[in-house]
């Protein structure tokens, strides 16, 4: 069994096989490799029995399930208003300065991926942003340059 | 009649301290009937923005003949500037899990599924310990019924009931014909009661003291309280429990810098409220309807940029299905920068007014039907900002 198969069979095994586990399954993925490969993709359609289009499809609908390669640490920053009137463009330039990459882009050795977000739910402390699935909020160009020095020393 | 006006009034309802546990015991041993009146009698309705009456949601659904329903809370909270049901699931997570039994025990269902945005992942280790105790307990007093998180994956459109319905079975978030509604056929076609987070731990929260307190607080369309979320021009940025009904003026002299201009009241589908309108303006259902989302904005801030933004997020979140809004969200977007660059005259606003209004009649589910909400509301009051 190639390395990808062993990955959705211990999906399949855990979340089911229906359509129901679709979504599921690809948030496993996700969580495990950052994006989903057309060969992953490929895969599940054929141990959930339905068509590749239908995984890419709804693949595709979801923001948080990216279909291109993606760093290790995903940042999404939050563009919505209020995080936008409390210095959101100031935080992704720190950001876009310090890693050298611009919104959309992945860094050189696939450690982080900067990307925007809509509202993330926390506009009482804004700005914010979310590094994978962990928030940090009231954020300064200072605080952020902190931040992710630690991730790119210590993580 | 004159009705004296609501003063601002803080409650602690949602995050005080309750014995779920105990409620529940009291709860299950009485008539389902009893306690499906005591909802109904608080005149308790949805706190996601849309204001259905909570009891006639339970009733409708109890009616139904079916074996397999279903009880779903609405954590997919993604309406821009609100927050308040992440921190209610952060501190009272015992509360909303209780409401969803309450409503299982009523309805007849065997299930419960909590529908967490994607975004709040992280919140998922501290509910799993919550819900594994409270599974447990319901299995150890003999009551059927089971809760499961599900999550959402980065798509607003999925706090439409059916677009919930349909990732949670697996599709993309694709918002349903309607009718049938929820009641009738819901999550697996089957009955399903849908309510926000906030409304649940007000069902427990009714069961505890019975639905008096509640009804009396708030005015006759809005009883009750209401969590709201505040933030962007204020000293003052957080969560507040309130007596609902008050005017945006009594509420902008408590959360306003001093130099509020307008209210962004129900988040980016919901209305503007300009400071000559805050005398008027009633936060509830009689006045202007919100999930919680009050955003603040000063003198400083341009309405462009406010209205801008807001259409840039719904142009992302409209998930294509219908043409009205599919279309029409980014022709508003690209109508006003048009008019912003002076590439269309200023008379252009009112073509893109009545696609607005085509959107609303038009469109197919909540998201499209709104947008011309905030767009009229915010085109109409700050006009010269459109343009200049």
């Amino acid at each position: 069994m190639t390395e990808v198969q062993e990955l959705v069979r211990s999906l399949t095994d855990r979340h089911g096989r229906t359509r129901e586990s679709l979504l599921p399954i690809l948030q496993g993925v996700v969580a495990k490799e950052s994006y989903l490969s057309d060969t992953v993709m490929t895969e599940i359609a054929k141990q959930l029995d339905i068509s590749a289009a239908q995984v890419f499809g709804t693949a595709t609908f979801y923001s948080f399930l990216d279909t291109e390669p993606r760093g290790k640490y995903v940042i999404r920053i939050c563009k919505t208003i209020t995080c936008d009137m409390h210095g959101k463009r100031q935080i992704a330039k720190a950001i876009e300065d310090l890693l050298k990459i611009k919104a959309g882009e992945t860094t050189t050795n696939k450690k982080f991926t900067l990307l925007e977000a809509n509202c993330l739910g926390w506009c009482h402390e804004a700005p914010a942003m979310l590094i994978n699935d962990t928030p940090y909020t009231k954020l300064t160009p200072e605080k952020v340059l902190e931040i992710l020095t630690d991730y790119m020393q210590n993580k | 009649m004159n009705i004296p006006e609501k003063q601002l009034k803080r409650v602690d309802l949602i995050f005080a301290e309750t014995e779920v546990y105990e409620t529940l015991e009291i709860a299950f041993k009485r008539d389902k009937q009893e306690v499906l009146n005591e909802i109904l009698e608080s005149g308790l309705r949805g706190r996601g923005g849309a204001g259905f009456p909570t009891g006639l949601k339970w009733k409708f659904t109890a009616e139904q003949p079916s074996e397999e329903k279903y009880v779903i809370c609405n954590a997919d909270e993604g309406e821009p500037g609100t927050f308040k049901d992440r921190e209610i699931l952060t501190r009272v997570p015992l509360k909303v899990l209780g409401g969803m039994a309450i409503c299982g025990h009523i309805i007849g269902a065997k299930e419960g599924y909590l529908y967490l945005r994607g975004e709040y992942r992280y919140l998922v280790a501290h509910l799993d310990t919550y819900l594994n105790s409270f599974n447990d307990w319901l299995k150890k007093h003999g009551i059927d019924f089971t809760i499961y998180i599900r999550m959402g994956s980065g798509a607003y459109i999925c706090g439409e009931e059916s677009a919930l319905f349909e990732s949670m079975e697996g599709k993309r978030g694709e918002p349903r014909n309607k009718p049938p509604y929820p009641t009738v056929a819901g999550f697996r076609n089957k009955p399903t009661v849908i309510n926000n987070v906030e409304t649940l731990v007000y069902a427990t929260v009714i069961c505890k003291y019975g639905a008096s307190l509640f009804k009396n607080l708030g005015t006759f369309d809005s009883r009750g309280s209401k969590v709201f979320s505040v933030s962007g021009d204020t000293p003052v940025a957080g969560i507040y429990e309130l007596d609902f009904g008050m005017t945006v003026e009594r509420f902008v002299e408590e959360f306003g810098d001093g130099d509020t201009k307008a209210v962004q009241v129900g988040g980016a589908s919901g209305f503007c409220v300009p400071r000559k309108k805050f005398k008027e303006t009633i936060i509830g259902f009689e006045g202007v309807p919100t999930g919680g989302s009050m955003k603040l904005f000063n003198s400083s801030r341009s309405m462009y940029n406010v209205l801008h933004n807001y259409l840039d997020f719904f142009h992302e979140e409209s998930c294509g299905q219908c043409t009205p809004c599919r279309i029409g969200c980014q022709q508003l977007l690209h109508g006003i920068e048009a008019v912003k660059k002076g590439e269309k005259s200023t008379a252009y606003l009112i073509t893109l007014l009545k696609l607005a209004e085509t959107m609303k009649i038009a469109s197919k589910c909540g998201l499209g039907q709104s947008v011309g909400n905030s767009f009229k509301s915010i085109v109409e009051n700050f006009k010269e900002e459109m343009i200049y």
